[in-house]
Order: C-alpha cells, then sequence, then structure tokens
C-alpha cells in the first residue's frame, strides 16, 4: 500500500479530489435542474420562426414588385425596399411593437433587414437618458457591432479564398 | 459570555421585534396580478412622473418609506436608522432615497434576498438594544434591472421559460421594540451561506438559488428543532415556479417534505396569463408580498407562523460575462403571532 510521506503532495491530493468531488455535485445538480426546466416545442418555435420571417420577406417581394412594375432597375428597387423595411423595423421598435413580434417570431424576426434595425434603435432609444455621446453614440452598436464585426470578418475570409482559388 | 445564537447559522431573539407597520407600493404589472388588493399603492406608470426609470425606481422607495411613516403618524427624525438596498449598481435607488429622506442609513446589497438581509439585520440591532424604531426596505423595477443585466427592454429577444420577471415596485417594514404596540414579532433569523452549485444561466436564477434555499430552510429546522409542519408557510422570496420545485425535490432528498406549506412570492404575485415565465424577481419581489399579502395574512390570523426565505443570485454582468458560475444566498425570518 501506498503511503503519502510528503505533506505537500497530500494536500495536492486532497485539493485534487475536493476539486472533482465538486464538479461531480454540480454534474448532478444540473441533471436534477434538466428535469424541472419546462421543455421548449423546437417544432413550435420553427414553425413561428417560418411564418413571421416569411411575412417580412413577403412584404419586402411586394414592394420590389411594385417598384420594378413602376420602371426602377432591380438595382435601384432593391436599394428602395432595403429602405423602406430598416425604416419599418425601426419605426415599429420606437412604437413598442417590434418586441412583441419577435417574442412569437423569434429568429424570424431578428434574422431579416428589419431585425437588425431593432438592434441598432433599441439600444439607442433606451441610453438616451445618459447623452447623445455615452449613451446614445456608445451603445448604438452594442448589439449591432459584434454582428457587423463578425460579418466583415468573414466576407474578408470568403474573399480572400475567392481570390486565391480563382 | 452567553449569546443569543443557536445552531450553527440561527439568531434567537430574546426580546422579538415587532413589525408596526408595513407598506408596498407597486407598478402596473403587478397592479394587475392575483395580489392587487395586498398593496398600498398601485402606480400606472412605469416612469413614475419621472424622467428616467432610475429615477422612478428611487421614487417607488421614497414613497414606499414615506407611506409607512404616515400609516404611523412618524417623521423621519423618529426613525433610528434605514436598512435598505437595490439591485442597481452600487446601490444606487437606495442611496439617493436615503440622501432624501435624511434618516442614518445602512446600505445593503444580498441582490434579491437583501429585504430579508435588512429585517434580520433590523432585528439584531432592536434586540441588541441599539435602536427603538428602524425601516427595513428595498426596491426594484423591471425596466431598469433589464437594461443593466440584461438587453434593452426593447430589444427583439425571445426568452427561455425560466426566465423571471423584475417586479417593480418597493416595499418598506417598520420594525420597533416590544413595548410600542401590538402585531407579529421577528423571533429567528437564520443567516444563509453563499452556496454555488455550479449553475451557470442567468436565464434560470431559480436553479441557482433553489439549493441556497433548501440549505437555509434545512439549517433553520435544525438549529431550532422545530418541523416543516411547525409552520403555517414557508415562503421563499423569487424561487420561481422552476426554482420551487427544484426546492421540493432537493428537499425531499434531504427527508424534508415541502410539498404541502411550501410557497413563493414569485409565483404568487403573477398570474401565468401575464405571461412573466417561471414568475418574479428582484428585490421588491419578496419585499411587496411580505409587506403586502403575507402581512395582511398574519394580521388577519390566516397564519400563526411563517418562514420567509429571502433568496439572491449573486452575479454580476461582468462575472456572467466571464462565464463564471452564480453563487445564491437564502436569508430566513421567522414571524409569529404571539
Amino acid at each position: 500500500m501506498a503511503t503519502f510521506t510528503d505533506p505537500e503532495k497530500t494536500s495536492r491530493l486532497k485539493e485534487q479530489m475536493d476539486q472533482s468531488r465538486k464538479q461531480y455535485e454540480q454534474e448532478k445538480y444540473k441533471k436534477i435542474t434538466q428535469k424541472h426546466v419546462p421543455k421548449v416545442s423546437i417544432l413550435k418555435n420553427a414553425v413561428n420562426a417560418f411564418w413571421v420571417g416569411g411575412l417580412i420577406c413577403a412584404v419586402a417581394q411586394t414592394l420590389f414588385n411594385i417598384f420594378s412594375n413602376a420602371g426602377f432597375t432591380v438595382k435601384e428597387a432593391n436599394a428602395i425596399v432595403a429602405m423602406i423595411m430598416i425604416f419599418l423595423g425601426a419605426f415599429l421598435t420606437g412604437i413598442g411593437v417590434y418586441d412583441s413580434i419577435a417574442k412569437v417570431g423569434g429568429a424570424g424576426a431578428m434574422v431579416p433587414v428589419t431585425g437588425f434595425a431593432n438592434s441598432i434603435v433599441a439600444p439607442a432609444m433606451e441610453f438616451k437618458k445618459e447623452g447623445y455621446v455615452f449613451g446614445i453614440g456608445a451603445k448604438m452598436f452594442s448589439i449591432a457591432g459584434p454582428v457587423l464585426v463578425y460579418g466583415i470578418v468573414t466576407s474578408i475570409i470568403v474573399g480572400l479564398i475567392a481570390f486565391t482559388i480563382m | 459570555m452567553e449569546t443569543k445564537k443557536v445552531g450553527k447559522q440561527t439568531i434567537k431573539f430574546a426580546n422579538p421585534p415587532i413589525i408596526l407597520e408595513t407598506s408596498s407600493i407597486v407598478g402596473p404589472k403587478e397592479g394587475e396580478g392575483p395580489l392587487k388588493d395586498t398593496f398600498d399603492h398601485i402606480v400606472d406608470d412605469m416612469y413614475f412622473g419621472e424622467k428616467s426609470w432610475e429615477r422612478a425606481e428611487r421614487k417607488f422607495l421614497e414613497e414606499a418609506i414615506k407611506t409607512v411613516l404616515n400609516k404611523k403618524k412618524l417623521t423621519s427624525e423618529d426613525i433610528d436608522f434605514l436598512l435598505a438596498g437595490d439591485l442597481l449598481n452600487q446601490i444606487i435607488s437606495s442611496n439617493f432615497a436615503a440622501s432624501t429622506l435624511g434618516i442614518p442609513f445602512l446600505g445593503l446589497y444580498g441582490a434579491c434576498s437583501t429585504m430579508y438581509e435588512a429585517i434580520a439585520l433590523a432585528a439584531v440591532l432592536i434586540d441588541g438594544g441599539f435602536a427603538h424604531k428602524i425601516i427595513a426596505a428595498t426596491s426594484s423595477h423591471y425596466a431598469t434591472s433589464e437594461r443593466q443585466f440584461r438587453y434593452p427592454t426593447e430589444q427583439a429577444v425571445q426568452k427561455p421559460p425560466t426566465a423571471q420577471w423584475t417586479v417593480t415596485g418597493a416595499g418598506a417594514m417598520l420594525l420597533g421594540t416590544r413595548d410600542q404596540g401590538e402585531g407579529p414579532v421577528v423571533t429567528f433569523a437564520t443567516v444563509g451561506k453563499a452556496v454555488d452549485a455550479g449553475a451557470k444561466d442567468p436565464m434560470n436564477m431559480g436553479a441557482a438559488m433553489a439549493p441556497a434555499a433548501v440549505d437555509t430552510i434545512i439549517t433553520h429546522l435544525q438549529d431550532t428543532g422545530r418541523k416543516v409542519e411547525d409552520y403555517d408557510l414557508i415562503i421563499t422570496g423569487d424561487l420561481g415556479s422552476v426554482g420551487r420545485s427544484i426546492a421540493i425535490e432537493l428537499a425531499n432528498k434531504n427527508g424534508y417534505d415541502l410539498s404541502n406549506n411550501f410557497e413563493d412570492c414569485g409565483i404568487l404575485i403573477f398570474d401565468p396569463s401575464q405571461d412573466t415565465h417561471a414568475g418574479g424577481s428582484g428585490c421588491a419581489c419578496s419585499a411587496v408580498v411580505t409587506c403586502g399579502y403575507l402581512m395582511k395574512a398574519l394580521r388577519e390570523k390566516k397564519y400563526k407562523r411563517i418562514l420567509g426565505i429571502g433568496t439572491g443570485a449573486l452575479m454580476s454582468v461582468t462575472s456572467i460575462q466571464q462565464q463564471e458560475s452564480i453563487p445564491a444566498i437564502g436569508h430566513a425570518v421567522a414571524i409569529e403571532n404571539v
């Protein structure tokens, strides 16, 4: 039988045992909590996201059709539709409706450009009290900022790959 | 020297302080809930006529304290100490309220457990002979908490069913020495340990707080030699529906049956139709339910003896962003009609 005469070694071993016991307890507790968390219906959420997101896109497509029938080029009509949709997202956020749409639609309301507008307008409204510089200016991109950063980084990487292949 | 401490964590008050008066003020959503008739005032405006939500929260706290003073026809000068706290950084709501009222002030932070921490400390000061009259008060506000801890209120986010709704409002309790009137008294206080069960999800605070609440309840029962059924009601602050069912299971595993007389302020304050997910939370949750509904029930002798446990999730925005776990605490106070 091995005996530990080195006190430092013994205390290190005890520390390791305590650590793994704690980890075991926490894992055990996690299992208990999972039983009590109400189940979220993925199907229901997906269906809601589909029709809410689809509805937003259908509105945009309808606008696009109207403008291209009115004689605008595809490029022009695209720009006009994007402007209108961003305005709608910002407007619905301003009157306090967009967060209720997102409560039902989830990612269906977050992913389209209206959701991007919401992510900028919501903090801008909220932090007006802290002033135009440290409030609106600093907080406006607190949620949209990371999206922009990683969006741009990803497009650079994809661009570089495309550049080397072609 | 003989002390008033019994067991591991409990104080037994030799001269139990009396709860002389309470007041509770809530916001519009709480004013539509099942407990609406038990509050002193319901304010329909989340801004309370102020220019920011932070100023509104401060006003909720001030008004709650002024109401309790008015009910007893007292002024700030009659109060020895104000023990108050809230959820905002550096407990700013309480600091401002204290500066307006001019009562000697001890600021407290125990997250959502602060009201019970304040009641316990007030009872200690009074029983110890250090004060005649003390006010314990806390506040919270849905919008100030959302923007400090989570997202802007108009942000397009979908919350999980375990999320809770911060109660808007404030509660104040006037405690004093026994010779000053009639009413329920504080007989025991069990100071909780900060328990870290490894929970990390800030959208599931019930799971973070349940082990702390159960730890305090069991310790209280062991320290006092009482049984679960000695209490007409054991009520936690804001475990919510998820935390409550976890707590019942944890207690059961330790041989305590909480299935009969165990409630939660966060579940009582809202109706499931109000879309608050797992229920209410925040410093004001336990404060307004204790100062409103529970005190009313005690005065009407519906309950003879209750054990309230203020529950708090001890996290910060920084600790959550650094993926740290959420330690939690529960402070228990026994309130009795004697």
